[in-house]
């Protein structure tokens, strides 16, 4: 019997067009836009000039606060300026424009093939390594990882989770990633095991990837302490609350964070960026990006720089299709629609999915039924229907109390709705008041 | 028989009349005085209960009205300065007198000028747009359309036009409440001081950006090129964040800066026969 999440979950088709398809290097554009703000917390402060020579894998922003991350360059050449950019959702951001010369990367990057899997770096050391190459996590949230990895006084963290479910359909990168570079991933897990200090490791992944789960698990008998576990596929399992229900059955109280039940959860493209930080000196200046849809000419998984046009990518799979009706950044569950072809592939991005017409539009809303499918839904026992009605009429006081901070936006309750009400449309904007309220409230 | 009838008729006389002594004294024991001008004041009130005025409602504001000191700062938006007079003679104070106001759309973005880039299909409601992107055009200020200013209004003086996509206000319903103006996620209603005849001169964009962009997403933009800055000799139009104000208390209606305006994003209305017969279209 296969383990997974006890409550909600839903199965939308998987769709893993690119499954099968290797990492391919995607050229390196002749300009590139870096935007300063990739992660969660303060955007990073510029720390070039215009006119600069920057190498790849050269600092160009600075982490600003505690909560934020360092930004490098991920190509080498001159900055030809610093200014605005739309980003996916059309809103104006700050960005490092480069013009692209060679291909010069910073000396001390170890660019060889050789794997290194000797830990020589002491638990703070390796924080500050992950701090300096701006290592966050590559799950899609983007949250600085040296602020996970720093254990909260009092604390302890006796197993540490990696998230390699991928649950959201279409996507594969993390996939691709255990699949061709696994004992890199498995190194990566024991840095983080040695950064949070713990001796235990498990790998968390959906029965659909059995080759991962078949390279992963002979891998691992050589690493020290760390255990791949096949999951039933159900969405969402990548959460992170799910996925701690799922292989250790503990359970995360409202308004908690994983180190208050002794545990942290990686994502597997995360610890393949600490692997590259700390044993290759290497910024996260790039990362795979899958490429995909139905009508798509030549779908794959990309090894793409950070900063390239996402229309870059779309090229190097064969254009836009005729049929094509939106274009979501990230997985089709959680991911944005694209409002601008040249937003630049940024730290958290995980795909790009080209959706046909057929497929993207919605259906035309008609009143809830009170069938309370989205309840059975819910992973974290919210009641999303009334979570929807409340946030509809205004009445944001009650939502706190109805818990909607633990909603993690999953959709599920929008994807099981037979009178296809905008169910997460409304619970968002619920979230986006109740936030606004407490801060207000906060600051007095 | 009778005798039953008689029993019953005399014990609930007895009873109703112990408790009608009770009820006396109870009610002597617990009684709650309340100004008797409240009730006069709220019979003076329009009873819309649009909280225009700041209060839960039109009692709660008669309160307020009786328990203050000076009536400065308590104004009812709907009923203007003659209610205000009235109210104020109950009360034998005398009210502040202040403008009669209009709420009005800073934005003209209609699809003509304002270019569609992406379509939306999600929930009909501009807040959820405004959280989520940028919306249908490539302004990021403007108009999004969908109605949040038409649900808030409780005097129906707001509809969507159906070829601009647009709010219009009609002036005669509008009270000046402000439910619209909380209501814009991207505080586009602006409440302006009514002028005779409904007359309107000001600015229709909220546009912050430099010229170029502004320009690139909507044709009739305010770039803040300041020439109408430069044309007014009331000293009404002032320009910040490359977005010209006009001073609706300054202005004179010379309408020098509507010519001038390269852009046409200075709105007039109701000065030319034919605008008066277009009711309610957008300047052309």
């Amino acid at each position: 019997m296969l383990k997974t999440f006890p409550r909600g979950g839903i199965h939308p088709s998987e769709n893993k067009l690119t499954a099968h398809e290797g990492i391919k290097l995607l050229a390196v554009p002749e300009s590139i836009v870096i935007p300063v703000s990739q992660h969660l917390g303060a955007p990073a402060e510029i720390a070039v000039n215009k006119g600069d020579y920057v190498k790849t894998g050269q600092l160009i922003a600075k982490a600003n606060g505690r909560i934020s991350s360092n930004i490098h360059s991920s190509v080498s050449g001159m900055v030809s300026k610093i200014d605005h950019i739309t980003d996916i959702s059309g809103c104006r951001q700050t960005a490092v424009f480069i013009t692209v010369k060679g291909d010069e990367w910073l000396e001390t990057i170890d660019r060889s093939d050789l794997i290194i899997r000797d830990i020589k770096l002491s638990s703070a050391e390796i924080r500050n390594r992950c701090f300096d190459s701006g290592v966050v996590g590559m799950g899609g949230a983007a949250f600085p990882s040296h602020v996970k990895l720093t254990v909260p006084e009092g604390k302890k963290c006796d197993v540490l989770l990696i998230n390699g479910v991928e649950c959201e359909p279409y996507l594969t990168s993390d996939h691709r990633l255990m699949v061709e570079r696994g004992e890199q991933v498995l190194t990566g897990v024991s840095i983080l095991m040695k950064a949070l200090d713990t001796n235990k490791a498990m790998i968390g992944i959906e029965n659909n990837k059995a080759d991962a789960i078949a390279i992963l698990e002979r891998l691992s008998q050589s690493f020290k302490g760390i255990t791949v576990h096949p999951l039933k596929v159900k969405y969402p399992q990548g959460a992170e609350k799910q996925l701690i229900k799922a292989l250790i059955n503990r359970e995360v109280p409202s308004g908690h964070l994983p180190i208050d039940v002794g545990t942290v959860v990686q994502n597997v493209a995360t610890a393949y960026a600490v692997y590259e930080a700390v044993q290759k000196n290497k910024p996260l200046f790039e990362r795979v990006v899958t490429i995909t849809g139905k009508s798509v000419a030549k779908p794959g998984n990309y090894m793409v720089r950070i900063g390239t046009p996402t229309s870059k990518l779309i090229e190097a799979a064969g254009g836009i299709p005729e049929d094509t009706g939106k274009i979501v950044n990230g997985g089709p569950m959680m991911g944005k629609a694209l409002n601008n072809f040249d937003a630049p592939i940024m730290k958290g991005t995980s795909g790009i999915i080209l959706i046909p017409g057929t497929e993207a539009g919605r259906l035309p809303v008609k009143a809830c039924i009170r069938c309370a499918k989205c309840v059975t839904a819910c992973g974290n026992s919210l009641e999303p229907f009334l979570l929807m009605t409340l946030s509809e009429k205004g009445l944001f006081d009650r939502l706190g109390n109805e818990r909607i901070n633990d909603c993690m936006e999953c959709g599920s309750c929008s994807f099981v709705c037979p009178a296809c009400r905008p169910v997460l449309d409304y619970i968002r904007l619920g979230k986006a008041e109740v936030k606004r309220m407490q801060n207000e409230r906060a600051s007095k | 028989m009778s005798s039953t009838f008689l029993i019953t008729i005399v014990s609930l006389s007895i009873l109703a009349l112990v408790s009608s002594v009770i009820l006396y004294f109870v009610a002597q024991k617990f009684k709650v005085f309340e100004d008797p001008r409240i009730d006069e004041i709220q019979a003076v009130l329009p009873s819309a209960n649009c909280g225009g005025c700041g209060f839960a409602g039109c009692r709660n504001f008669a309160e307020a009205l009786v328990s203050a000191e000076t009536l400065e700062g308590l104004i009812c938006p709907v009923g203007g300065n003659m209610v205000m007079s009235q109210a104020a003679g109950i009360l034998g104070k005398v009210a502040p007198v202040v403008d009669p106001q209009v709420a009005v759309l800073l934005c003209n973005g209609a699809p003509e000028y304002r270019p569609r880039t992406s379509t939306y299909d999600g929930a009909s409601d501009c807040r959820i747009v405004n959280n989520l992107y940028i919306g249908e055009t490539d302004c990021s200020y403007g108009c999004m359309g969908y109605g949040d200013c038409v649900r808030s209004c409780t005097f129906h003086a707001i509809f969507i036009d159906d070829n601009t996509r647009l709010p219009i206000i009609i002036d005669e319903k509008c009270t000046s409440c402000g439910a619209c103006v909380k209501a814009c996620p991207r505080h586009l209603i602006e409440l302006r001081k009514r002028a005779k005849k409904e007359k309107k001169i000001y600015v229709a964009c909220s546009n912050c950006d430099k010229g170029g962009p502004a320009r690139r997403a909507c044709k009739v933009a305010c770039t803040g090129c300041s020439k109408c800055l430069n044309v007014c000799e009331f000293d009404a139009i002032v320009i910040e964040n490359n977005l010209a104000y006009i001073d609706a208390r300054k202005c004179t209606f010379c309408r020098k800066c509507v010519t001038e305006c390269p852009t046409d994003a200075i709105w007039k209305s109701i000065f030319l026969r034919e605008n008066l017969k277009k009711n309610y279209v957008m300047k052309p």
